[in-house]
């Protein structure tokens, strides 16, 4: 397993990876797709043998929340450098927030962000598109166009910003339905959050610093919740931070209603205990709630009330997070450290199994995010998206050995479990070693499978 | 003592240190040549991000009184809006040799990011940041409470604590740095604190702090408080719905003269009204209490100075005493309590 080479013809030989932790397996890689899986199988000759012994074979992972920063904010991050982290951190696609400049809201915008990620060749990047136009929060964008443009978008989203308008919201809900889209709501009552620095409570009040109270969150989920119902339309909310959220969204399923829910993995793990170092690197939107929501949004995502896992991958250049606590850029990096908090706040805490962490980070979000080839089994004649993992690494959060462009790591300095070994994207291996291999080149394409 | 952030986390001892030393300042204040060669040759920088010429001017004097050279560097309106960033300011005033840089910034936390950056080796004093904390506000209103309850009591003022003394503290708690560090300091030198203001006024989370909240001003004086302190009431907030009107809030949490009339009736001779100054005349405070004998408004002005020196003296000529008033933050997620097992 050395160097980077071209997939050879005759495909991969993955010898002894656990699937979902289970019994251990071959799987056989080739074309695009898992050829094969069964023990012991015997190698073609130029079929490369990797040695999977002690690894984990999962779904390649599948953020529905990713800032990529392209265009616009290249010296945050690039579409090229955002998604070579999403490979390093087991991702196979990623959907990219629509809050770049211009904002995703034409079908030529979210065009030349899936262009731009499929001439990177490390993920799938799935452009998300905006609600409004502008992110303005006042006239529906093409949202009709973008579903029909090559980026064939899914996903809508005026992240950053909430649909705060009852109407708007209502429409767009009912709008998206004409393509089976989702509308992805950023959920935060604007007028509950004017000048909001971090969650308000016990900690805020000692800090003097404006809060950003749950009910902001859990007013705009009820309203969502209830308008989806009555127009029987499909909801995501994003990134929940509160227990609140958490009882609403249970509601909200027991009766039926089509609404899904993620969860990032700083939120499964920091409080807001953290700011009281007015580093901004702890300052994100939603803000690190309590310990309380903490465990609630853990046991939520363990019984499926919150559907996946997203990032939130927002990074930002040093600058913006080194000052002033109340002028910082609120956001975290992510692509990189998902895989390891999750391990830690959900496996080895006993409350998801690999099957389970499977679900909430490839199985779950590739359906919210309607990626037919994504988020797949590990069984013959299944797109080869998948990761292996090493689940007994250790390591250090170095954010300065990052590939993306963004420092802000809130995990900087922990030790986390969890490695990911190699990334197998569309049958090929764009990390392996625990290190970046080689994009999907055209060359490569045309031999695997194209989506 | 390396810098002074905050009175939340200023151990009893260094408060009362710092009170101690401010008692020897103050006699210097009273002789005929108020200064001493204490600082000489080092550098304080007032760096300013805030119109407030009354701290300022306090600081000055302190340092002044102490002999050190002083720079005043007054950079009002945010940093990024005026295009330098903290950061850089740092670094700039680190190039210049500054020994001690005296903040006062609009956003909360700015002189504890400036501490712990590495941006600079100088001390820090909080000279005021946002609705966060203001310690030496605190350390000169206690200063104050301590000469007065020392006196009532009479005994001495050095030495000597707070405990038993019963302290209202009234207003606009919500936006108020200085009833943080009025609260977080009263209490560890013993005192009793009780907030009173509108329930609009009042943080989520105050219910945790370690003190007595109420919304009726006339019941929180029937309980025969020792000091009143008075907040001023920020213009910005008069439109911003957190009351109908400012007559309103004068009627139920102004002091006004009838309710200086009630401290007679009560039988509360010794009971001071505080003012941090600049007073709204006839809105938080009437005419009557401000400049009442029981008013402590000019002595706190004047203790600010001293209080003042002893903070610029302990930090910059201190000695390497080793203490805990240097704040302690956890930076590390794995120390945070979220339940689970270390990793």
């Amino acid at each position: 397993m050395t160097g980077a080479e071209p997939t050879p013809g005759n495909g991969y030989l993955i010898r002894g990876a656990s699937p979902l932790g289970g019994p251990r397996q071959d799987l056989l890689i080739r074309d695009g797709l898992i050829a094969r899986v069964g023990p012991g199988a015997a190698p073609d000759p130029g079929t490369r043998v990797i040695d999977a012994d002690g690894l984990i074979a999962l779904p390649g992972m599948v953020d529905l929340h990713t800032h990529l920063r392209e265009p616009g904010r290249e010296d945050a991050e690039t579409v090229e450098t955002g998604s070579r982290a999403a490979a390093l951190g087991g991702f196979t696609a990623v959907h990219a927030m629509a809050n770049s400049s211009p904002v995703a809201d034409t079908a030529g915008v979210v065009e030349q962000v899936y262009s731009l990620g499929e001439r990177a060749g490390w993920v799938e990047v799935r452009p998300v598109g905006a609600v409004t136009v502008g992110l303005a929060g006042e006239r529906m964008a093409e949202l009709g166009a973008m579903a029909e443009s090559r980026a064939g978008v899914r996903v809508f989203s005026d992240d950053g910003i909430c649909v705060s308008d009852p109407v708007l919201m209502r429409r767009a809900l009912e709008y998206v339905k004409a393509f089976d889209g989702v509308i992805a709501q950023h959920a935060q009552e604007p007028r509950l959050t004017e000048g909001a620095q971090m969650n308000e409570g016990e900690v805020s009040a000692v800090l003097g610093l404006t809060g950003w109270p749950a009910v902001a969150e859990e007013s705009i989920i009820a309203r969502d919740v209830l308008l989806a119902q009555h127009v029987n339309s499909r909801l995501h909310v994003c990134h929940v931070s509160t227990a609140g959220s958490v009882e609403i969204l249970r509601w909200a399923k027991a009766r039926g209603i089509r609404v899904t829910a993620e969860v990032t993995p700083h939120h499964l793990l920091l409080t807001d205990d953290l700011v009281r170092s007015y580093n901004p690197v702890y300052k994100v939107n939603p803000p690190l709630r309590t310990a309380d929501d903490v465990q609630a949004l853990r046991e939520a995502l363990a019984d499926g009330t919150i559907d996946a896992v997203g990032t939130d991958h927002a990074p930002h250049p040093s600058e913006h997070k080194e000052c002033e606590w109340a002028q910082a850029a609120m956001g975290m990096t992510g692509l990189e450290t998902a895989l390891s908090v999750v391990q830690h706040a959900m496996v080895e805490t006993g409350l998801l199994d690999w099957e389970g962490f499977a679900r909430v980070t490839s199985t779950r979000p590739a359906e919210i995010g309607r990626l037919a080839h994504q988020g797949r089994p590990l069984a013959e004649g299944e797109p080869a998206n998948l990761i292996l993992v090493d689940p007994a690494a250790r390591w250090t959060v170095d954010p300065h050995r990052m590939a993306t462009m963004g420092r802000n790591s809130p995990f900087a300095g922990l030790q986390l479990p969890g490695r990911v070994q190699a990334t197998f994207y569309r049958g090929h291996p764009t990390v392996l070693d625990g290190a970046l291999n080689a994009p999907l080149t055209p060359a490569a394409k045309e031999t695997a499978w194209t989506g | 003592m390396k810098h002074l952030l905050s009175t939340h986390d200023l151990a009893l001892h260094d408060a009362l240190r710092l009170l101690d030393t401010a008692e020897e300042m103050a006699a210097v204040g009273e002789r005929e040549i108020k200064k001493l060669p204490a600082l000489r040759g080092r550098t304080v920088v007032n760096l300013f991000y805030e119109d407030s010429t009354r701290t300022r001017i306090s600081f000055e004097a302190a340092a002044k009184r102490l002999s050190a050279d002083v720079i005043n560097f007054a950079a009002k309106g945010s940093s990024v809006s005026k295009g330098e960033s903290l950061k850089d300011t740092a670094q700039t005033l680190e190039a210049m040799s500054a020994d001690a840089v005296v903040i006062r910034h609009p956003a909360s936390g700015a002189p504890a990011r400036l501490a712990a950056s590495g941006w600079i080796d100088a001390a820090v004093l909080n000279a005021g940041d946002g609705t966060h904390e203001h310690p030496t506000q605190a350390l000169l209103d206690a200063f104050t409470l301590r000469r007065h309850w020392a006196k009532v009591a009479g005994t001495g003022s050095p030495g000597s604590d707070l405990t038993g003394m019963r302290v209202l503290i009234v207003g606009d708690i919500l936006h108020s740095r200085v009833a943080r560090s009025n609260v977080w300091l009263l209490k560890t030198l013993g005192a009793e604190v009780t907030l009173v203001g509108p329930p609009t006024l009042l943080p989520v989370g105050v219910d945790t702090w370690p003190c007595t909240v109420r919304y009726n001003l006339d019941e929180a004086l029937a309980d025969r408080p020792d000091a009143v302190m008075m907040l001023r009431l920020q213009a910005e907030r008069m439109n911003a719905a957190f009351f109908p009107s400012t007559r309103e809030y004068s009627r139920r949490w102004g002091f006004d003269d009838a309710r200086l009339a009630a401290l007679d009736t009560l039988g509360l001779g010794d009971t001071v009204i505080m003012h941090p100054g600049p007073m709204n005349r006839g809105l938080e405070i009437s005419a009557a209490a401000a400049d009442s004998v029981r008013s402590t408004v000019l002595a706190q002005v004047r203790n600010g100075v001293s209080v003042r020196m002893a903070a610029l003296y302990l930090l910059l000529a201190g000695g390497t005493h080793d203490d805990p008033a240097a704040p302690t933050v956890r930076e590390n997620p794995a120390l945070s309590p979220t339940k689970e097992p270390a990793v």
